[in-house]
């Protein structure tokens, strides 16, 4: 479908016993940013790690349902090459710990196979500029990972992520460890980087889905309550559970 | 102060005391043996009794250095089979085991540990050197790799599962195959603590005696190859140990506190490759 990056279809998924998620429908649309809202538990992150399948890495898990990257269905490609163009940054910040600032953010394309020196200098460079990095790092690219501060490393890892250029990128509760500061660091290198790629983001900070996102979903106890535009989402909600979670009513 | 207070505070003394008491005898007894082994084996440690070989039975002089090089053949080639074996289950362990597979696996190298080292002597002569009709080298090195194993496996397995989640995670959400995932990123977090493994196990073997007493056998000369009797400083200093001439007694002394060295040697460089990390 035209202007669709990611669509999900009628997704059921859980750990074993029972669904977590049910019947999930859902459209990524091409750079712009998708806010995941809820409660804890409604089945956020279980969402979003189904996108790129790292859902399945759990033992025991389910998953049902259809899910087309750029119209083609993710089920007929392997997990491996799904991941280098749904890329994922995860709650706390986890750098390799024993690579350096450099080498972390080239791991991707080493470990699959890049041997050209200056290409993966040029890639390290460039992912580094766009995650907002390269100014504070350029000198001390041999340095270890483990030596920046918390959002410094949760930029270290987008720009990880933005190495292997994937078409999505999914952000779990990224800035959840992270101080104000640090948080308002993202938020602008994320609507940066939407000009560039399609991003969703899950979050417990309805403030944060409000200042960012173009299209916010609401999930509550494993349903999509509702998803649309994020303005609307926020100021005229068609669903009293999402009016009530909006306006702080309860979760 | 009333009575039973006194009384009590008594009593705590007196516990205290007790508890500094043990604890001063469980570590004078390490530093009585260090002691006694240095007093009685530095007075026959030269260079001369490193390099030169034992002479006959009887006469004076000569030296281990068979034992030296046949204990490091030993033991080497032990760490040749038992480190790929145990490093290799571990990861099986660790990253793939079932829960009730796993658990079993676990159990047996739990058993297989505690295994008195000299029944690993009788098997590796029942299936080596019975069947080859001579004591060799080879078969010294299968017992030693038995005992080797289950430590490998078992340290190793430990620290990888202290690899957190999240670098798995990582690397897998990055288009990572998950073999290279556990080769790359997996390993190399936790390979101090993987080498410290390796290391206190092969300082446990290079003194075991017990297996090779009818497996490597020993030997006063020099041998080449594998497949003949060797001497091992363990196997040296029981032999010594139990002949009636002095000469003798004052060389096993002296190999005693050679083996007691690399032993140090290994624990104190496990310890230092397990440090904990300053900073950054």
């Amino acid at each position: 479908m035209e202007g669709i990056t990611l669509e999900v279809r009628g997704l059921n998924a859980g750990y074993g016993a029972g669904d977590v998620i049910r019947r999930i429908d859902l459209r990524l649309h091409d750079r712009l940013i998708t806010a995941i809202i809820g409660p804890s538990g409604c089945g956020k992150s279980t969402l979003i790690r189904c996108l790129n399948r790292m859902h399945e890495v759990h033992r025991g898990a389910t998953m049902a349902g259809t899910i087309l990257l750029e119209g083609r269905d993710t089920r007929g490609l392997d997990p491996v090459l799904l991941r280098r163009q749904v890329g994922m940054v995860f709650q706390r910040p986890n750098p390799f710990p024993t690579m350096s600032i450099a080498r972390n953010v080239a791991a991707g394309l080493i470990l699959n196979g890049e041997r050209n020196g200056a290409r993966i200098d040029e890639a390290v460079e460039k992912s580094l500029r766009q995650a907002a990095l390269w100014e504070e790092v350029k000198d001390k690219l041999d340095g270890s990972a483990m030596a920046l501060s918390g959002g410094q490393q949760q930029r270290l890892c987008i720009a990880r992520a933005l190495a292997v250029a994937p078409k999505v990128l999914l952000l779990d509760e990224p800035c959840s460890a992270l101080d104000p500061i640090a948080t308002a660091r993202i938020e602008e290198l994320l609507l940066e980087l939407k000009k560039e790629l399609t991003l969703a983001i899950v979050t417990h900070n309805m403030q944060q889905a409000a200042r960012i996102s173009d299209h916010t979903a609401f999930m509550y106890l494993g349903d999509l309550i509702e998803f649309g535009a994020t303005d609307t989402m926020f100021t005229n909600p068609s669903d009293a559970r999402t009016q009530d979670y909006v306006t702080g009513r309860f979760g | 102060m009333t009575a039973s207070f006194r009384r009590r505070k008594r009593l705590s003394f007196l516990m205290f005391a007790l508890t500094a008491l043990c604890a001063a005898a469980s570590l004078s007894v390490l530093f009585f043996i260090l002691g006694y082994i240095a007093y009685h084996g530095l007075s026959s440690l030269s260079w001369s009794f490193l390099v030169n070989l034992p002479k006959p039975v009887g006469e004076a002089g000569g030296g281990i250095a068979n034992s030296i090089v046949g204990s490091a053949k030993l033991v080497g080639l032990a760490a040749a089979m038992g480190i790929p074996v145990g490093v290799l289950g571990a990861v099986y362990l660790a990253e793939f085991g079932g829960r009730r597979l796993g658990s079993s696996i676990r159990y047996c190298a739990d058993l297989l540990n505690g295994v008195p080292s000299i029944v690993m002597g009788i098997f590796a002569y029942t299936l080596i050197v019975l069947p080859m009709k001579r004591f060799s080298a080879l078969a010294g090195s299968v017992a030693l790799a038995i005992i080797m194993i289950p430590i490998v496996l078992r340290t190793t397995e430990e620290f990888i599962r202290l690899v957190p989640d999240s670098i798995r995670e990582a690397g897998l959400a990055l288009g990572v195959p998950r073999w290279k995932v556990i080769l790359r990123v997996v390993l190399p977090t936790a390979s101090r603590g993987i080498l410290t493994g390796i290391l206190l196990s092969l300082s446990r073997i290079a003194g075991e005696t017990a297996p090779l007493i009818f497996t490597a056998f020993g030997n006063r000369f020099w041998d080449h190859g594998l497949l003949n009797p060797m001497a091992s400083l363990p196997h040296t200093i029981f032999t010594y140990a139990i002949s009636p001439y002095n000469d003798c007694h004052r060389q096993a002394w002296a190999a005693a506190l050679i083996l007691l060295l690399v032993v140090l040697a290994g624990n104190i460089g496990a310890r230092w490759l397990n440090r904990p990390a300053h900073g950054a």
